[in-house]
């Protein structure tokens, strides 16, 4: 992973961030911190700018007001692939391989930009080359390595979207929606892929609908509604939460 | 292959078909139509690493042309400019105008790439045809250069290689060629050409993986802008006489966005098919080869026009897009049978 922490302050703190698209506040003050280590589950109603949020934090969007700090150093005004280095990555809501390259090529992508771009570090042609098919093998994706993206079913599309995000070497993954229009038991093994992924020192928050998936996930549960932090604690507590019920059912 | 043997053997075929050409045709007219084909393949390979690599398909081409050859010819007159000034220099040799040529049209080409990469798609397209525009209007109001009147050149009195003139400016365009195409092939195989991949495939996603698009997409508009206006530095010594018009014709936009489209984008196999095929059919067409025949020279375009619908229809990915496609579908059967084997 890129730098040593600097010390016990949180990985990621965010203060007073604010969005707005022309007259519309997408986001409104939030403040969010998070812990090496965790795994957050990032839940809310459709737009109620959870997307936006992991857009203003990898440098996506631009937040007009607020503060960020990654590992204790303001990444406000980095663009995106200057984030992505610092060890902020992200897979998207809707899967975006690179349609014209090959599965190896596709991470090669991040490895050559991201991994080699960072100082002292330079792997090799076999290097890169072994280190595709290990990310291929860990999302058990290796018998597709010379296909095109278009050959890949729904379920192995998001997994080349974490491992092309994984292939960054990042401290901290926002996974964006990984499991929308996945089976049950898909599901399951994009819950196991992301655990595998924490165990092996990523923090990760995770944006999801799928509530069974984010409770069994979860470490924390973050709740944004119209643009506003309602909620932030425990999976159990923050469900439990008057607010969070009447967000998500109704008065 | 490694990079450098293909650059020999590119160098070494470029030379042999300079030599050869001269020991078989004797007729001038061969090399004038030659020399047009040549330069639509620096044309075509230079519109390429943007339009194939990166995906901005740039309509400018002209302009970047135009810049070259009118760079040649301020470099033309600059001697007896400066003779005014009672400074003596000697006559600037074609290759050095050839220089210049790139260095002014990459220049243009970084700055409008600048101005204009937070375009995507269709709107960079109509930028750039603004851009023709711009250049063609500056040019026609610009007295020393000839204006709208144009310009007569008069070349050097002896070819430094030999023979006739125009066979000098066939050598050279034949060695901007193997430049241009070793140039791009370095591209394709190399980092900077996997990181115009993915910025043509996705550049949220190609950000999101650590590419500088930025950056990338101005190393792409300088790099095909200095080749295009390589490829126009010699005109002004190839037509003789350089009139805006002609020089900004549309054919020259036209031709180096078909060209790649019908040979194939992704490689740089591809727009020298498409240059060939395209090139030498215009020629032939131009000279009215087939029997006499008495043809219109707007036949060019139409050519251009009827290729360009039917090779979108057929091949949309191109000659090159369908040989690539036969030898991935090849290569899955090929892996299925394996795969098949191993689980049996």
């Amino acid at each position: 992973m890129s730098s040593a922490q600097t010390d016990n302050g949180p990985l990621l703190a965010v203060s007073g961030l604010g969005k707005r698209f022309g007259g519309f506040v997408a986001l409104e003050n939030i403040d969010l911190t998070i812990a090496t280590g965790e795994r957050v589950g990032l839940i809310g109603p459709n737009g109620s700018g959870k997307s936006t949020l992991v857009n203003c934090l990898c440098g996506t969007l631009r937040n007009e007001t607020g503060a960020v700090l990654f590992d204790g150093r303001p990444v406000d005004g980095l663009i995106a692939h200057e984030r992505t280095r610092l060890g902020l990555a992200r897979s998207f809501q809707l899967p975006k391989p690179f349609h014209t390259l090959n599965l190896i090529d596709n991470l090669r992508v991040p490895l050559l930009y991201t991994v080699n771009a960072r100082p002292g570090h330079h792997l090799s042609d076999e290097q890169v080359a072994a280190r595709c098919a290990e990310l291929l093998e860990a999302v058990a994706l290796a018998d597709k390595a010379r296909r095109l993206p278009r050959d890949l079913t729904q379920v192995e599309m998001r997994k080349l979207e974490l491992a092309r995000a994984v292939a960054t070497e990042p401290r901290l993954l926002f996974a964006d929606e990984a499991m929308a229009g996945l089976s049950p038991s898909e599901v399951e093994e994009i819950i196991a892929v992301l655990l595998r992924l924490n165990q092996q020192g990523i923090t990760i928050v995770l944006i999801e609908h799928i509530m069974r998936a984010v409770m069994s996930f979860s470490t924390r549960l973050v709740v944004l509604v119209a643009g506003q932090k309602i909620a932030d604690g425990m999976p159990q507590e923050v469900v439990r939460n008057p607010e969070v019920e009447r967000a998500y059912l109704g008065e | 292959m490694k990079i450098g043997v293909f650059w020999l053997i590119a160098a070494a075929v470029g030379l042999a078909l300079v030599v050869l050409t001269r020991l078989y045709f004797t007729n001038e007219y061969f090399f004038f139509a030659a020399y047009v084909v040549l330069q639509y393949v620096v044309l075509s390979t230079a519109w390429n690493i943007l339009g194939g690599y990166t995906g901005y398909i740039n309509f400018g081409t002209g302009a970047f042309f135009a810049i070259g050859a009118y760079s040649s010819v301020v470099l033309h007159k600059l001697p007896a400019l400066l003779k005014t000034f009672d400074m003596v220099i000697p006559a600037i040799p074609l290759p050095v105008m050839i220089l210049v040529g790139g260095i002014v049209s990459g220049m243009v080409g970084l700055g409008t790439g600048y101005l204009t990469l937070r375009l995507r798609g269709v709107f960079f397209a109509i930028a750039t045809l603004a851009l023709a525009v711009v250049v063609q209007t500056l040019i026609v109001n610009w007295d020393y250069v000839g204006g709208s009147r144009g310009i007569y050149m008069i070349r050097p009195p002896k070819a430094p290689l030999g023979g006739s003139y125009i066979q000098y400016l066939y050598a050279l365009m034949m060695a901007l060629c193997v430049i241009s195409v070793g140039i791009a092939r370095w591209i394709e195989r190399s980092r900077l050409g996997l990181g115009f991949a993915a910025i043509r495939d996705d550049e949220l996603a190609a950000e999101a993986g650590g590419v500088p698009t930025l950056r990338l997409k101005l190393i792409a508009t300088t790099l095909s802008g200095a080749l295009m206006g390589m490829a126009g530095a010699p005109l002004p010594y190839y037509v003789t006489y350089l009139e805006p018009a002609s020089t900004f014709n549309l054919a020259y936009a036209v031709n180096s966005v078909a060209m790649p489209v019908i040979g194939g984008m992704t490689s740089w196999v591809g727009p020298i098919l498409g240059a060939i095929l395209l090139g030498t059919i215009q020629q032939l067409g131009s000279v009215g080869f087939f029997l006499d025949l008495n043809i219109p020279p707007t036949f060019n375009l139409l050519i251009v026009g009827v290729l360009l619908i039917l090779f979108v229809i057929i091949m949309p990915n191109g000659i090159m897009g369908l040989i690539s496609a036969r030898q991935r579908r090849r290569a899955t059967i090929i892996e299925t049978a394996l795969q098949q084997q191993r689980a049996a």
